[in-house]
């Protein structure tokens, strides 16, 4: 059962992928023609017709996205247009910077937000403080918070370097900016969730049993809504991606959000192509181990046993 | 004198505007088995609860007396009632599969208990665990020890939690409804646990149930609860043989025929009256004010026709 269950998963990714390929290829190619912004205005009609046959764009659409496929199943993803380097490689060289800056944010958020939640549900003044803040974190958007972080600390204090890439100091602004969100939506999450469990009758039970209140609540309480927060954060990540994308460009952090946008902007196709395919394999990937962990943690779900 | 194992005087229980224990008293002498029977609503297992400071957050309870092992159980520091709690007075609940945690494997939730009132530690709590689990009827204890509760049937689940409950070796268990969610067969297995568990530990034991038949074998003493209130507590022996309150004749009638005959048809009581007073045959004028515990022999009810 168990092996027959994680191949399903394994092929249920596979057709999320392979509808990841075809979005990423058909909003690549949305976006307009590349050859405008890569020849300048006064070029030939000769010299566009010229460009589009050496960039391959000359051939019909179906066989356009049938060869990305194929060579991106070998990882390669082609050429850049603008760098005029393999995207494979592009993408490769920023990704640890978007992983650093996303990973810092998501234990941001899971380090915060969970003690948050666990405290939130005892109620009291604990409860309030959180509602207004989960319903502030959650209504200010991400651009803001970081222009606004930015004048505060690195401007007016000069606390913290403003931009760029580099230690520790850098990766504070960006980080704290991007797991706002995530932090607010994971600790009502795990407030609502923690209410519940906290009426449930085992936990009745384990205080009838004489175990410490933090056993009650960290262990017992906690357990039981964790597969809920698992699935939703993996779901989160998706949301850090995107929102990875406007913090890159406020912070002027070197990532693979940047190179997206500058993709974007350029009609870059087999950049824009790789960076979206590449940013679903991860979320695919995440959701995926997020299956599995919740398996492990609620033996009931059927994969673990 | 020793303490008693539990001691409850005037004790009454409210969540808001209802009145879920109006006024119960009970006392439980060391290694002395104590039935409460009532129908659902009586207020027998509010009275536990509130012995056990385990009354949801909302009830406001009162009495002029709620102690275990003579400690005051409202005064108590946390820290002392959580020592009580599962060492001095376990307790077992109505259903074992809500009452455990699902994602937890057993012999975890064993082991915490003896790591929580024995101070063993890892391996040492964990065969602790496993020998409990053998020690009331598990078989292929080690094994069963990794498993969670949903691979377990509801007998094995409830052998689960009196092992748990065993873990800090009390000296009064408290079983609320354990084996009402069982089936009949199953019933008889845990009844005759139960049993054994106590003449090897000279344990005490609180058994609350609805199951009027089900005390004879069980319990030393019978306490009846109707409406929140001690109707009648006596001997078991006695109870059978001679209830004094109309509402254990009832109980017990109910028990040879087909429901409880006694219908609430009569005239409302005024506040303060018998509570049984509307569906009881053998009301009288003075019922209109509540009988106080009167004493007829080994036998103790709150029923006027012992004045007489």
């Amino acid at each position: 059962m168990r092996g027959r269950t994680i191949l399903l998963r394994c092929v249920q990714a596979l057709a999320v992928l392979l509808g990841v390929s075809v979005a990423s290829f058909a909003v690549a190619h949305a976006t307009g023609d590349p050859v405008t912004l890569l020849l300048s205005p006064s070029a030939s009609d000769a010299a566009r017709t010229a460009m589009r046959a050496h960039l391959g764009l000359d051939r019909p659409v179906t066989i356009q996205y049938a060869l990305f496929l194929q060579h991106a199943l070998g990882g390669d993803f082609g050429q850049s247009f603008i760098y005029r380097q393999g995207v494979a490689g592009l993408v490769l060289a920023r990704l640890p910077a978007t992983l650093i800056l996303a990973g810092s944010a998501f234990a941001i958020a899971l380090c915060v937000g969970m003690p948050l939640g666990v405290l939130a549900a005892r109620g009291g003044m604990a409860a309030a403080m959180l509602e207004l803040f989960s319903l502030a974190g959650l209504a200010v958007p991400a651009f803001w918070l970081g222009l606004m972080l930015v004048l505060l600390v690195a401007v007016e204090l000069r606390a913290l370097p403003v931009d760029g890439y580099g230690g520790l100091s850098h990766l504070v602004l960006p980080a704290l900016t991007l797991s706002l969100q995530g932090t607010a939506r994971l600790s009502r999450l795990v407030a609502s969730g923690m209410r519940g469990a906290l009426r449930a009758d085992y936990i009745r039970t384990a205080r009838a049993r004489g175990l410490s209140e933090a056993r009650v609540v960290w262990v017992h309480a906690l357990r039981n809504v964790l597969v809920p927060v698992v699935t939703m954060a993996a779901l989160e990540l998706g949301d850090l991606i995107s929102s990875a994308v406007v913090v890159e460009m406020v912070f002027a952090w070197p990532g693979i959000g940047r190179l997206a946008v500058a993709a974007l902007q350029q009609r870059d196709f087999p950049l824009l192509q790789g960076t979206v395919f590449i940013a679903g394999l991860g979320f695919v990937i995440v959701n995926l181990l997020a299956d599995l962990l919740c398996a492990r943690i609620d033996p009931r779900i059927g994969l673990a046993r | 004198m020793t303490a008693a194992l539990l001691d409850i005087e005037r004790l009454q229980v409210r969540f808001g505007q209802t009145v879920a224990v109006a006024d119960a008293s009970l006392r439980v002498a060391k290694g002395e088995a104590v039935g409460i029977v009532g129908e659902s609503g009586s207020g027998k297992s509010a009275t536990v609860l509130a012995a056990m400071r385990l009354h949801p957050p909302g009830a406001s309870v009162t009495a002029s007396r709620l102690s275990l092992d003579g400690h005051d159980v409202r005064t108590l520091p946390d820290r002392r009632m959580a020592s009580l709690r599962g060492g001095f007075a376990a307790m077992i609940f109505q259903d074992p599969l809500t009452a455990l945690n699902p994602l937890m494997a057993v012999g975890r939730q064993i082991a915490e208990v003896v790591a929580a009132h024995r101070g063993l530690r890892g391996g040492q709590a964990r065969a602790a665990a496993i020998l409990l689990m053998e020690r009331v009827g598990i078989g292929d204890a080690a094994v069963r020890a990794h498993h969670f509760p949903h691979q377990f049937s509801g007998g094995m689940r409830q052998r689960v939690m009196i092992a748990a409950a065993l873990a800090g070796d009390p000296a009064l268990l408290i079983a609320d409804e354990p084996t009402t969610a069982l089936d009949v067969t199953v019933q008889a297995d845990i009844v005759r646990l139960i049993r054994r568990l106590r003449a090897e530990r000279d344990m005490g034991l609180v058994w609350v149930t609805h199951d009027l038949a089900l005390m004879a074998g069980i319990v030393d003493r019978v306490v009846v609860m109707y409406a929140g209130r001690v109707m009648e507590t006596a001997p078991v022996d006695a109870l059978y043989a001679a209830p004094r309150h109309p509402y254990t004749v009832a109980l017990l009638a109910s028990l040879r025929r087909d429901g409880v005959q006694a219908e609430a048809s009569g005239a409302p009581v005024p506040p303060g009256g018998c509570a049984f007073a509307p569906r009881c045959p053998a009301r009288m004028a003075r019922c209109d004010t509540a009988p106080p515990m009167l004493r007829a022999g080994g036998t103790e009810a709150a029923c006027w026709t012992l004045a007489a």
